[in-house]
């Protein structure tokens, strides 16, 4: 039996702006990733993808319904949970190392050790003889891969992403995707991956997630079947992905039709 | 010149950089030129009028009048004693007020700016605190401290206090909110947050609210000597204005400019060294 670790049950999720305008984000949406997993989430923009990364992660509570990470109800920040944002999130103010070393640094690390470890991460993204240039230095992509290495480098249990690969080239984006894949099957982190692009999704995940359009909930959930490890650039050419992806394709086209 | 030498060492420079540094070149000293012919210009002008009888230096006094009444000071000394003594007082009180009004004023900025409903409530405070004019408590601290320096320092950190807690508070107000949800989830208390995320970002509104209110700490200084003092530049203002000596007035502002011309370079330098982070504002064309 696998374990949950994040379960959404009949979330809502509203905002309420200054003026006392209400927008519904989130309509009872469920969802259950069970360890392990590499959940893909895919739907129009606007539906609420980002909100619900939110809830999960605690900075913003849900509205009605429960959020559960590892069977406790969430309160706060989980140290265990990792988030990749969608918005530039680095420090404009430090360098590319002082950047990737502060989580270590919050956590308690010496400077000499996190920097030790933000060396090796500098390589593992490809940044390095840019250690000490600043954010406003590196180009779009530079900074996601800054970005992905602070989070990386927490060696999180949870790993979100908010569109993390949208910045990059491809080459690039399929180097990273490798990346990703890597780490998680060698630390077994549970992830939960928004993207727009479906291909991306159907190549990484072991399940992709369709919402509808806002206020979002699960329109239907796809199972991938395809065999690790997976050569992400190579994958998208067999026929089941093909398949897939079509299906996938056509659950989204209803929603975006206007 | 050194741009050139150094480019030339690196990579030997194209016909085009080379053109387009010298044609940065030529322009940086256009704009050398420029300032010091308007100077000139405005100098001339002011002191021609005044011998051909078109302004009354009663009231506007002249160029060479200031000039010779600097000279008198400097070699000769004030009524009150040497110039550079009065000036002393005078930067003493302004660095104080300075110093003590900007560091209470990025403390309680961010302490307040830290805290939401503290925040709300005090917003409207602070715009009503920038708008009334706080020089008029110079009065005030005069009865209250004397006519010593402790009154003049007041005055001058109550004219500091308020703009650069206005900027922190806004500053840390303004903070980009990913920013800081980011440093929550990389593990950062609220603590760490203050100091390495919000006080950064303030940064830049603090240190654009140093500029203005060494100014306002000088006025304050100077204004506090105005009221009531035994020494200091803005007492030999009052003297002067007390026996109509207009080249008197003007001398003392040529001072005070001088000391605020040189305030404003080390507070350029210092935010420059701060902020080297940020994107240059605008490149120098072919630099
Ligand atoms: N802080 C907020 N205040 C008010 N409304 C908000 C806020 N954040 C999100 N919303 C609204 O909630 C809805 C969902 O937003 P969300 O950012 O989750 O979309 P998304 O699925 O991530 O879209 P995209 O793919 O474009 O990133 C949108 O209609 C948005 O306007
Ligand atoms: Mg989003």
């Amino acid at each position: 039996m696998p374990t949950p670790v994040i379960e959404l049950t009949n979330v809502s999720r509203k905002f309420i702006s200054a003026q006392g305008q209400v927008t519904l984000a989130l309509r009872e949406m469920s969802l259950i990733v069970n360890e392990g997993d590499f959940c893909a989430i895919v739907g129009p923009t606007g539906c609420g993808k980002s909100t619900t990364l939110g809830m999960i992660t605690g900075l913003s509570p849900p509205s009605t319904g429960s959020v559960k990470v590892f069977g406790k109800p969430v309160t706060g920040i989980d140290p265990n949970i990792g988030f990749v944002f969608q918005a530039d999130a680095v420090f404009p103010w430090k360098s590319v190392i002082d950047n990737i070393s502060i989580g270590p640094i919050y956590r308690g690390k010496d400077s000499k050790t996190a920097k030790e470890m933000a060396a090796e991460w500098v390589r593992r993204v490809g940044l390095s003889g840019f250690e000490n240039h600043y954010p406003h230095q590196l180009s779009g992509g530079m900074r996601k891969r800054v970005a992905l290495a602070q989070t990386f480098i927490n060696e999180p249990k949870i790993l979100l992403m908010d569109e993390p690969f949208a910045a990059l080239d491809v080459q690039t984006r399929a180097l990273m995707q490798e990346e990703l894949l890597g780490l998680w099957s060698e630390k077994k982190a549970s992830v939960v991956f928004v993207t727009h692009d479906i291909e991306e999704a159907i190549a990484l995940a072991d399940r992709v997630v369709v919402l509808t359009k806002g206020p979002g909930s699960v329109k239907s959930s796809y199972e991938i079947p395809l065999a690790r490890p997976r050569d992400v650039s190579q994958a998208r050419y067999s026929d089941e992905f093909v398949h897939l992806s079509k299906q996938i394709w056509f659950d989204l086209k209803g929603e975006v039709q206007i | 010149m050194n741009t050139t030498t150094a480019t030339t060492a690196n990579t030997p420079a194209s016909e085009e950089e080379l053109a387009a540094i010298a044609k940065a070149v030529n322009r940086q000293r256009l704009v050398i030129f420029l300032r010091v012919a308007l100077a000139i210009f405005t100098l001339t002008s002011w002191e021609l009028a005044v011998r051909y009888e078109l302004i009354d230096p009663f009231f506007f006094s002249q160029p060479s009048a200031i000039y010779e009444q600097l000279y008198v000071w400097l070699t000769e000394g004030t009524a009150q004693g040497p110039l550079w003594r009065e000036l002393l007082v005078t930067m003493e009180e302004t660095v104080l007020g300075f110093l003590i009004g900007s560091l209470l004023g990025i403390f309680c900025g961010i302490a307040l700016g830290r805290n939401k409903l503290a925040g709300d409530v005090f917003s409207i405070y602070i715009k009503v605190a920038n708008a009334i004019p706080r020089v008029v408590l110079g009065s005030i601290f005069i009865i209250m401290f004397g006519l010593g320096m402790g009154s003049k320092v007041a005055l001058a950190v109550v004219m500091v206090f308020f703009v650069v807690f206005g900027n922190a508070f806004q500053g840390v107000r303004e903070a980009d909110r990913n920013l800081i949800a980011n440093a929550y989830i990389l593990g950062a208390s609220k603590r760490q947050v203050t100091f390495t995320v919000v006080f950064p970002s303030a940064l830049s509104w603090i240190l654009a609210s140093l500029h203005v209110s060494f100014g306002f700490a000088l006025v304050g200084a100077v204004v506090g000597e105005f009221l009531g003092a035994r020494h200091g530049i803005g007492l030999l203002i009052s003297t002067a204005q007390g026996s109509f000596n207009a080249a008197g007035v003007f001398a003392s502002m040529v001072v005070l400019a001088v000391v605020a011309l040189a305030a404003e370079y080390s507070l350029t330098a210092l935010e420059d060294k701060l902020l080297k982070w940020r994107p240059a504002q605008f490149v120098e064309h072919g630099m």
